[in-house]
């Protein structure tokens, strides 16, 4: 591992002012993503700022009725969070699904999200990685793509965004506080992420310095909602996901009155499926219905060779968990 | 920025004993264990935390040591596998673990055995699945898990019955 710099910050504009002035700085919080690379050789910053001992660790109340998530809340304490379980189980379910009870005991809400793609060319610095190494070449692309997107991509990267935890986020509406050199900002964890496009180099729309310090849930879902997280996976625990699907749905008399839809593994972010809950709107129960929603997301669907078995496993999935979640009855949301 | 790249200094408690050091902020935590402190019962498995071998509790809850940097331990405190026996008796589970001969070859032991502990103090009566679920994050190459997992069943119904 390459040597480097480390401090501790003890403010949070001072965690900005010290990463904002070094171009070589970066963050540190669990560092279960971070340490690896370091050791991989993927990165080599010169400074580390550590940032755990910032007081970003509470969860609390909105004024209207939302959470307020602390940067630094770790993982399983999240999952574990008894507001969380009642009132956001999907985000829960999300958080239970991704790493190990390890690793959720160390990383971070902000670090989850921030987290980098898992692709093996991407973790491999033998290999080309416009990621990684801008202008290089994408080694993924004509090759091992089992785990690659099929939404989004560009012709310099077909990676994906790893997290459980983001997809539930976005199919909440979550927004994620940002400090940055000129104050702070509010954004839809939605908007957060990226597409490759021309700079796959680039994950998300932060600026070098920037802190995520909280991330920001809407009131709950309420009375009459039923949600779910469902992730498939080549293994039943411990291994990311093909695709995954965080979905929501409100009932009235037979017709989809409102739903939420996300879906995980299938693009370089957290993917929103607006175009199945466009059609979803009124739509009656069933699942003529929910292949029809499925399918209108599904269109712009641009597999390559190798994972074109992602665009009828995205589309089976989402059926079955809006089949799953108007089938039910009683109070769960 | 020269040649001379900081050195940090951490307080740690390890088996329940204080240490002050200088550390380079590079080092991992299971370095400082085995390499600095001697404490070689934690051992490193693949190093690119996907095995758990490494497993030790920072402030009383299951880390991976090789995703660990040692400054970040500053100020807190570490549980080893050599720390958990108490004047010469073995731990619960690590007296599960024996008598179920839950080990082939041995080396993720001690993983095992931490995070076993890590989740039982999370879900005391937990079912099979719940066990299985709980260790996802801790690989036994010689694949003995059914002996781990009646280990942890055992040593969860002996604290029950104890209590």
């Amino acid at each position: 591992m390459k040597p480097f710099d480390y401090q501790r910050a003890t403010t949070p504009d001072g965690a900005v002012a010290l990463v904002s002035d070094r171009p070589g700085a970066v963050y540190l919080a669990g560092g279960t993503n971070l340490v690896d690379h370091l050791r991989l050789g993927i990165v080599g910053p010169d400074l580390l700022v550590d940032v755990n001992r910032l007081p970003l660790d509470e969860v609390g109340a909105t004024e209207d009725g939302g959470l307020r998530i602390g940067a630094n809340v770790r993982n399983s304490d999240l999952a574990a969070h008894p507001a969380i379980r009642r009132d956001y189980p999907m985000l829960a379910q999300a958080l239970l699904a991704g790493a190990s009870g390890q690793i959720r005991n160390a990383a971070t809400t902000a670090g989850n999200l921030l987290q980098r793609t898992r692709c093996v060319y991407f973790q491999d610095v033998t290999t080309p990685c416009n990621k990684r190494d801008p202008g290089s070449g994408c080694t993924a692309i004509g090759g091992y793509t089992r785990y690659h997107a099929i939404l989004g991509a560009s012709e310099h990267c077909i990676a994906v965004h790893p997290s459980d935890m983001a997809v539930a986020m976005v199919a909440l509406d979550a927004t994620v506080a940002v400090l940055g050199r000129n104050g702070e900002r509010s954004i839809p964890v939605e908007e957060l992420h990226r597409l490759p496009g021309d700079h796959p180099e680039r994950d998300t729309v932060l600026e070098h310095g920037d802190l995520i310090t909280a991330v920001v849930l809407p009131p709950p879902l309420g009375a009459g909602w039923r949600c779910t997280y469902r992730k498939v996976r080549d293994r039943a625990s411990y291994a990311f996901a093909l695709v995954s699907v965080a979905a929501a749905i409100r009932v009235e008399d037979g017709r989809v009155a409102d739903s939420r839809i996300s879906l995980g593994g299938v693009a370089h972010k957290p993917w929103r499926a607006v175009k199945a809950e466009d059609a979803l709107r009124g739509a009656v129960v069933g699942d003529e219905s929910f292949a029809a929603a499925a399918g209108a997301e599904l269109a712009a669907a641009s597999p390559v060779e190798g994972n074109e078995f992602k665009v009828p496993m995205a589309r089976r999935t989402i059926v079955s968990v809006l089949r799953e979640l108007a089938g039910q009855s009683g109070e769960s949301r | 920025m020269g040649l001379a790249w900081g050195m940090t200094r951490i307080s740690v408690s390890v088996d329940g004993i204080a240490y002050v050091d200088e550390v380079e902020p590079r080092m991992l935590l299971v370095h400082y264990l085995r390499d600095r402190l001697g404490k070689t019962g934690t051992v490193v498995g693949c190093d690119t935390s996907n095995c758990g071998s490494c497993t030790v509790h920072l402030d009383g809850r299951s880390v991976k040591s090789c995703a660990v940097l040692a400054v970040q331990a500053d100020g807190h405190e570490v549980i080893t596998i050599e720390g958990i026996a108490k004047d010469g008796e073995l731990h619960p589970m690590q007296r599960a673990f024996h008598e179920s001969h839950a080990l082939q070859c041995g080396y993720c032991t001690p993983g095992m055995i931490m995070q076993s502990i890590d989740l039982l103090a999370a879900n005391p009566d937990p079912t099979e699945a719940d066990v299985r679920e709980g260790l996802e994050g801790n690989l036994c190459r010689c694949t003995g898990y059914h002996n781990i997992v009646k280990a942890v069943l055992t040593a969860a119904a002996d604290a029950k019955a104890a209590r």
